[in-house]
């Protein structure tokens, strides 16, 4: 009855996966595959510093949508409450993507930028490190 | 040889209504009327060492709960007659009524569910009667909190369909995934995660801020609840402690099982008890204690002196006490500024604390609220007198275990996000924290099916594409009734309607019968 398989090393980010314990064999499709999204995909996008937007921001967009369009269209209407907003220069600004550095190609897609169904981007604005000295 | 008495003595009764409902099955396997009870990998040498400190039977088990019912309804009817929600210390309050209705009382629900079921499985009849009556005493709690609180529902907005909104509104997935979790695990897991973390270990901490807050706060209804519950509540506990130190006791193989479920449990309860922590400092116009002081009487000392007491089982406390620790200082300030800027999506209002009120939290947080988060409530505070009052519209990144958006920060860093990510079979997943990711690893399977409530919304499984169409028909949350700014809304104008503040609002029929209506019952 026991269904413990043994821990296995993740190939990609090296971590040690478990499996669950359970009364039969326990095997779920994940929620939120990108073809449950009808042809759209999601971004997660932090502006480092800004802690204003509370949590990185979740975005629903097209996978072929330029990086530019993402900046103007998306992000820029998404933080324009933040008095900074005005001064920040997105597209000359540091990027990471999933955790590494990242030189965006502003006209390129989303895709072909190497920005998958729900990566994760942190944009920060050198000089621009949001109010009273606390990231806000 | 004597007569009997006609009359059991209590040790007698006990013994027939418990320990002797374990008959031996003769015709089948044990392991076919038990099939949940060893899959986990717990080992049960001996059930009879189980111990019931209570002993109670259910013959004085509906004794004793009828007479607190009767008690409890008198004080409710005389509560609505004499219109006692005029009384309390401020419309504000009324809020973390909202909060209670719609992400508690559904747990008590969903302990009730939890606790029939866990009755079922063991093979142990004490433990099986003590999860039976446990299973009662919560659905008693669900169905008195609701009762208690409805009268508020007849005089202000958000407290109308507390059931519908727990399944479905972004910020109670939180509480219903936390149970949810626990009730899909098997019964020793769902005692370890329920009796024991919840119960035992962290639920000072949240029935003592919102029944002394009820009581702070005048609300006569609410506070006769907690002293109704008060008595249960203290079997539950110990009942939880009963069971972690049985399960230890029975086998050294059961250490590193239950040491896990403590790390879980411990982690997600913590997560779960951010919605408290913001309920305390901000939601009670009158204070009971700040979440910091609480976190330290409830579960540094406390805490501190059980998991002492269970080292000798070789149980440590659990991991990530330190990040929990630590962030006592930020908890309810994070929470707030997050329910500050969503409340457009919320069945309760948030507001700007006041000047005093913000006093206070400098006092209750010297190293933390001047720096860090008083220059927000100042820039928040002017943004809306000039017209901008901040609403983030832009649907936020959730944890994909505690179901909370990831805005919690790095211990000795509350600039910075803690934000984690890894890949799990080609799908990408993002965590609150390093504790929340732990638990993703050690079951994924469990988490990779999470219904996150962002995600739903972008799918379009919401009854719409917009925010105000999910809000209104699929939430149910009446928009300019119950959401948005506190300051303004039909509430705060019922409100000052009825202390004399301001004129009745027109069309307002509830401010109306508020007050018009007379007392004689």
């Amino acid at each position: 009855m026991l269904k413990r398989a043994g821990p296995v090393t993740h190939k990609n980010n090296k971590v040690m996966i478990m499996s669950v314990n359970a009364l039969y064999d326990y095997k779920f499709e994940p929620r939120d595959k990108v073809e449950n999204f009808n042809g759209m995909q999601l971004v997660y996008v932090q502006w480092a510093g800004h802690l204003m937007f509370c949590a990185p921001l979740a975005l629903l967009v097209k996978p072929d949508m330029s990086f530019r369009a993402l900046i103007d269209d998306v992000l820029k209407p998404a933080v324009a409450a933040h008095p900074q907003s005005v001064k920040a220069d997105f597209l000359e600004a540091q990027w990471e993507l999933n955790g590494e550095s990242f030189t965006p190609n502003a006209d390129a897609s989303l895709v072909d930028n190497g920005i998958d169904h729900k990566s994760m981007l942190v944009v920060t604005t050198p000089g621009l490190d949001g109010m009273f000295n606390t990231g806000y | 040889m004597a007569v009997k008495n006609k009359k059991l003595n209590l040790k007698d009764k006990y013994q027939y209504l418990t320990g002797d409902m374990a008959w031996e099955p003769t015709y089948q396997k044990k392991e076919d009327i038990y099939p949940d009870e060893s899959f986990e990998g717990i080992k049960i040498v001996d059930w009879s060492q189980w111990e019931d400190p209570f002993r109670l039977t259910m013959d004085a088990y509906w004794k004793y709960q009828a007479e607190k019912e009767k008690k409890l309804y008198a004080i409710f009817d005389a509560f609505a007659q004499n219109n006692g929600h005029q009384n309390i210390t401020d419309a504000r309050y009324v809020n973390a009524l909202k909060l209670f209705l719609t992400a508690v009382s559904p747990l008590e629900h969903a302990a009730f569910q939890g606790f029939s079921k866990v009755g079922r499985q063991f093979s142990g009849a004490g433990a099986r009667v003590a999860c039976q009556m446990q299973a009662i005493d919560e659905l008693r709690h669900s169905q008195t909190q609701q009762h208690a609180m409805s009268h508020y529902n007849k005089h202000f907005n958000g407290l109308h369909d507390a059931a519908h909104m727990y399944d479905r509104v972004w910020f109670l997935s939180v509480p219903k995934s936390f149970f949810d979790d626990a009730r899909t695990a098997g019964p020793f897991e769902f005692l370890t995660a329920i009796s024991f973390s919840f119960e035992y270990v962290l639920t000072n901490l949240v029935f003592v801020p919102f029944m002394s807050g009820a009581a702070y706060n005048n609300d006569m209804a609410t506070v006769t609840f907690g002293f109704s519950a008060q008595s249960d509540e203290a079997r539950h506990m110990t009942l939880g402690l009963e069971v972690i130190k049985f399960i230890l006791e029975q086998h050294e193989d059961n250490v590193p099982i239950v040491q896990r479920w403590i790390d879980k449990w411990f982690w997600r309860g913590f997560r779960l008890l951010s919605l408290v922590s913001m309920m305390m400092d901000y939601m009670l116009p009158k204070k009971v204690m700040s979440w910091a002081e609480a976190w330290e009487v409830y579960y540094e000392q406390n805490g501190g002196a059980l998991f002492k007491d269970l080292e000798r089982y070789g149980i440590r406390p659990p991991k990530y006490e330190d990040v929990a620790n630590e962030a006592k200082h930020h908890l309810s300030h994070q929470l707030w500024t997050t329910f500050y800027q969503y409340c457009h999506a919320t069945n309760f209002h948030t507001w700007i604390p006041t000047e005093e009120e913000m006093d206070w939290m400098s006092e209750k947080y010297p190293d933390t609220f001047d720096k860090y988060y008083r220059p927000r409530y100042e820039f928040l505070a002017k943004e809306h007198a000039e017209g901008r009052r901040y609403y983030n519209n832009t649907l936020p990144q959730l944890c994909q275990v505690c179901q909370v958006p990831t805005l919690f920060t790095e211990k000795g860093d509350a600039t910075k996000l803690s934000h984690r990510q890894i890949e799990h079979e080609g799908e990408r997943y993002h965590f609150c924290s390093e504790g929340c990711c732990d638990i993703f690893k050690d079951e994924p399977e469990k988490y990779v099916q999470a219904w996150l409530p962002v995600h739903q919304i972008y799918q379009g499984n919401c009854e719409g594409g917009d925010l105000e169409t999910v809000v209104q028909n699929y939430y149910h949350i009446n928009i300019g009734e119950d959401n948005f700014e506190y300051v303004g809304s039909p509430d705060h104008k019922r409100w000052q309607f009825i202390k004399g503040m301001a004129p009745q609002q027109k069309g307002d029929d509830q401010a109306e019968k508020t007050v018009q209506k007379p007392n004689a019952a």
